[in-house]
C-alpha cells in the first residue's frame, strides 16, 4: 500500500465562475470600482471648479451628457448593490445584545437603511437649499 | 425498493492504479426517504465493494460524510435524493488532497485546529474537589452557536480563499478560536493571537461568506471571523493608544 494523494488544481482565474455565490461575491467586490470611479468624477469636478467657470461648465456638460448619465445610473445601481450586500452582513460582523437578549438581524439591517435614508434626506436638503 | 433509480457519477481514484481521478457511473434504485449516503452504501454493498468513503452516524452529528454533491459541499447523510435530479455527481470535498475515491487527507486542518488551542485555557487549574467553573446562561449564549461545529470541513471545501491559499487557517478553526475567546472561563485569547490575528489567520478572509452558507450546523464561521477582526483591530488601536499597557 503506497500513499499517493492526488491534489486537484483550482483555476486561479476562473474559480469565481464555478458557483453563483462566488459570482455574487465578485459583483460585491467589483461594485467598489464603480463607486471609486464616481468619486473620481466628483473630485475632477471640484478641480475643474477651482480652474474657473468655463472649465467647470465643460465638466458639467460632460457629466450631463447621455454617456455621463448612463455612467451615473450604472454606478448608482452598483452602489445600491454594494450597500445592500454590506447591510445584509452587518448583523454577522456586529451582533447586538440589549439586556442580554440578541437583537434580531433584521432590526440591525433596517436600522442601517433608516440611517441611510435620514442621511440622504439631510444631504438632499443641504444641496437643494 | 421502488422502481425509481438514480444515476450516481462518483469520483474514483485508486492511488495504486490511477494516474488521476476518473468518474464511474452506478445506477441505484432508491426510496423516497433515502439520502445520498444510503445510495453510496448501496453501491458499496451491492455494486462495487472497492468504493472508499467515510461515514459513521448517519444523522448529521459525526461530521464524517462531507462530500461535494452536484458542486455543493454537503453531508451525504443530510442530502435527500428526492431533492436532486436523476443524475448526481459525487466528488470528495474540494481543496483537500484525495487519498482514495471520496476520502480526503485532512491533516492540514487537524494541524490548524490544534494551532488555535481549541480548549478552555483556565486562569487557574482547579481540582475536581474545588467544583465547576461557573458560567451564567447569558455568558454561554455569547458563544453557544460556535460550539455546534462538528469539524465536517464543508466550510473549507466551500472557501475560495482556502482553495487559493492553503496557508489560510480557515473557517472552522477560526470559528473555534472565537468560541473559546468568547468563553468567560477562558484566558487563552492572547495565546491564540499569534495564529488567529495573523495574515494567514483572520486577515486572509475576504468575507465571501460561503462557509456560513454551507454549514450544516448553522455555526456561521464567517460571522466569527468578522467579529474577531473587529476585536483584533480594537486591540491594535488600544495598544497603540496605551503603549504602557501590555495585553
Amino acid at each position: 500500500m503506497s500513499r499517493r494523494p492526488y491534489k486537484r488544481e483550482v483555476s486561479k482565474g476562473g474559480w469565481w465562475l464555478t458557483q453563483p455565490r462566488y459570482i455574487r461575491y465578485m459583483a460585491r467586490e467589483f461594485s467598489c470600482v464603480l463607486i471609486g470611479a464616481y468619486v473620481l468624477v466628483l473630485v475632477t469636478g471640484l478641480w475643474r471648479l477651482s480652474e474657473g467657470q468655463a472649465q467647470y461648465e465643460a465638466w458639467l456638460a460632460r457629466v450631463e451628457s447621455p454617456a455621463g448619465r448612463l455612467f451615473a445610473v450604472v454606478a448608482m445601481l452598483f452602489a445600491l448593490y454594494h450597500t445592500y450586500t454590506w447591510f445584509q452582513v452587518t448583523p454577522k460582523a456586529m451582533p447586538l445584545a440589549v439586556n442580554g437578549k440578541k437583537v434580531p438581524g433584521a432590526v440591525i439591517v433596517l436600522g442601517h437603511w433608516a440611517g441611510l435614508a435620514v442621511a440622504s434626506v439631510l444631504v438632499w436638503l443641504l444641496v437643494v437649499n | 425498493m421502488s422502481d425509481r433509480t438514480v444515476e450516481l457519477e462518483i469520483l474514483r481514484y485508486d492511488p495504486e492504479k490511477d494516474e488521476m481521478p476518473r468518474f464511474e457511473t452506478y445506477t441505484v434504485p432508491y426510496r423516497d426517504d433515502w439520502v445520498v449516503l444510503d445510495a453510496i452504501n448501496y453501491v458499496k454493498a451491492e455494486l462495487d465493494r472497492t468504493l472508499s468513503y467515510r461515514w459513521s452516524c448517519h444523522m448529521a452529528v459525526c461530521g464524517s460524510c462531507g462530500m461535494v454533491v452536484n458542486g455543493e459541499p454537503v453531508l451525504a447523510c443530510h442530502a435527500f435524493l428526492r431533492d436532486y435530479p436523476a443524475r448526481i455527481r459525487i466528488e470528495p470535498l474540494a481543496n483537500f488532497p484525495v487519498e482514495r475515491d471520496l476520502v480526503v487527507v485532512i491533516d492540514d486542518f487537524i494541524d490548524k485546529l490544534g494551532s488555535v488551542k481549541p480548549y478552555v485555557v483556565a486562569k487557574e487549574e482547579k481540582s475536581v474537589d474545588e467544583g465547576e467553573y461557573i458560567q451564567t446562561p447569558g455568558e454561554l449564549a455569547r458563544f453557544k452557536q460556535y460550539t455546534a461545529c462538528i469539524n465536517c470541513l464543508l466550510c473549507y471545501s466551500a472557501c475560495p480563499q482556502y482553495a487559493l491559499n492553503e496557508s489560510f487557517v480557515g473557517p472552522a478553526a477560526l470559528a473555534l478560536a472565537h468560541r473559546y475567546n468568547m468563553d468567560s472561563r477562558d484566558v487563552g485569547r492572547s495565546a491564540r493571537e499569534d495564529v488567529v490575528a495573523s495574515n494567514p489567520g483572520i486577515w486572509e478572509c475576504s468575507f465571501v461568506g460561503a462557509c456560513s452558507e454551507v454549514c450544516p450546523k448553522s455555526v456561521d464561521p464567517a460571522a466569527a471571523i468578522q467579529q474577531t477582526k473587529i476585536a483584533s483591530t480594537a486591540d491594535y488601536f488600544l495598544n497603540f493608544l496605551t503603549p504602557w499597557k501590555k495585553t
